[in-house]
């Protein structure tokens, strides 16, 4: 899978959540608060069963979720990609 | 849905342990206040607090179906008793999910075989639904953490031994693990309660409680968002699977009665507005018990609407065990109202549902908010 494929899911499944068509790459949507309090467990969970990768500990970094560019980075990182 | 064999089996055996263990002892528990050790440990020769933990940590590595059945006998028999399944478990599960391989390597395998029983203390005197504002601190030093703060409403916390505590570190909500034992900790019993009175609740006091670094679960600021938020979705999951218990013991005490009892001359089940009381009954575990299996199949699966899908059933489960122990209480009259028999207990009980893992009022927020992210 491609990094540019990585980005298209997230993007695809952030969308469907944070209801923002022009929502930015790089755009920080924990910090503009569109989205509720159980969305940190269903993103994780979206990313370890779509892109099979397990998510742990050491990945709890705010900077590791908080846009469609860093979710893609955590991703492409996990599988080597 | 269609259980597997193998579920069907399982279901079978906590149906049994449950008639025999449970059901004949759980008023007593509810005047007593108590769980009994010896039935602790029953459970734990039983490897029913290790269900759904890895082998690899010494559990059963059951599916969240089987582990549903086991919550609904629980419920069934006991709603106190399902409470020590759920705040065991939610502590287990944290860890699994979120615990550093030392944490998960030094608690899972006694957590599994119930050597130590594990709470989740989250609730404060000022604080329940808005978790985010725990007044708890935890104070980072050089030999690790220094908790400070109280906790309330702790089920199991008069039995406790592995405390999960959620406290602000440097301002954000973080998760850490508290032995018993700590020196600065008390735990007081809380008695007398409207509901699951055998729950063993507890007020804890944190008193400059001093906890080595690795006892941190996850990292700082994700105490809520992800160690607590994964503990309570399982949380209410065996909530939703309890209630559904719960509610179907209401139908079967109400089954019992109306098929004994005679006034006008015919028995209370041919009378029709007895017959709308169970008719809804019926209908309302049957539909409990789907948006349960829903939630566990989408569990086992990975899949992350399994969240939503788990307060759905976590809500309506718990409304219609309200409106479901009410009927049975109507049903049975002055009787119901009476401690010879179990409805006024299950009454009780299921009023406590609607209130734990997330009032009904906040899985009405989160579930219209989902509403318009799902359908709109």
């Amino acid at each position: 899978m491609t990094p540019e494929e990585i980005k298209t899911k997230v993007r695809a499944f952030l969308l469907k959540y944070i209801k923002k068509p022009d929502l930015q790459d790089d755009e920080d949507y924990f910090a503009s608060k569109l989205i509720n309090s159980l969305f940190a467990m269903q993103l994780v969970m979206f990313v370890e069963k779509e892109f099979k990768v397990k998510v742990e500990d050491k990945d709890l970094d705010i900077k590791n979720f908080n846009s469609i560019d860093s979710i893609s980075s955590l991703v492409t990182r996990k599988l080597g990609c | 849905m269609e259980l597997t064999q193998e579920q069907e089996q399982a279901q079978g055996e906590f149906k049994a342990f449950v008639n025999e263990h449970v059901v004949p002892y759980a008023d007593t528990f509810d005047r007593e206040q108590k769980i009994p050790e010896e039935l602790i440990a029953l459970i734990a020769q039983k490897g029913f607090f290790g269900l759904i933990v890895p082998k690899d940590y010494g559990g059963m590595a059951a599916d969240m179906i089987t582990y549903g059945l086991l919550c609904e006998e629980m419920g069934c028999g006991s709603a106190s008793l399902l409470s020590l399944l759920t705040v065991h478990g939610m502590v287990i599960q944290a860890i699994m999910r979120w615990g550093s391989s030392v944490l998960k390597e030094r608690w899972l395998r006694k957590l599994a075989a119930g050597e130590i029983i594990g709470a989740f203390a989250l609730t404060e005197p000022n604080v329940g639904s808005d978790a985010k504002s725990v007044e708890t601190v935890a104070v980072k030093k050089d030999s690790g953490f220094v908790l400070t703060g109280k906790k309330k409403w702790t089920s199991f916390g008069q039995r406790a031994d592995l405390f999960m505590i959620i406290a602000q570190c440097e301002g954000k909500p973080t998760a850490f693990l508290l032995e018993k034992g700590t020196p600065g900790f008390t735990v007081t019993p809380i008695t007398d309660t409207f509901g699951f009175r055998a729950a063993m609740m507890a007020e804890l006091t944190m008193d400059n409680c001093l906890i080595t670094e690795e006892n941190m679960v996850g990292r700082i600021g994700f105490g809520v968002t992800h160690v607590a938020t994964h503990a309570l979705d399982y949380g209410r999951y065996t909530v939703g699977w309890g209630c559904v218990g719960l509610a179907r013991a209401c139908l079967e005490a109400s089954l019992k009665y109306t098929a004994q009892r005679v006034q006008f001359g015919t028995y209370l089940r041919k009378h029709q507005l007895i017959q709308h009381m169970i008719t809804d009954m019926i209908a309302s575990v049957t539909a409990a018990r789907l948006l349960c299996l829903n939630a566990g199949h989408l569990k086992d699966a990975g899949d992350h609407r399994t969240i939503m899908e788990t307060a759905i059933a976590k809500y309506f489960a718990s409304t219609m065990v309200v409106k479901t122990a009410l009927d049975a209480v109507q049903i049975h009259g002055a009787n119901g109202i009476s401690s010879d028999y179990p409805v006024a207990r299950y009454l009780r009980d299921a009023k406590v549902m609607e209130i734990i893992e997330g009032s009904s009022q906040m899985q009405q927020i989160i579930i219209a908010r989902y509403g318009y992210q799902e359908y709109l």
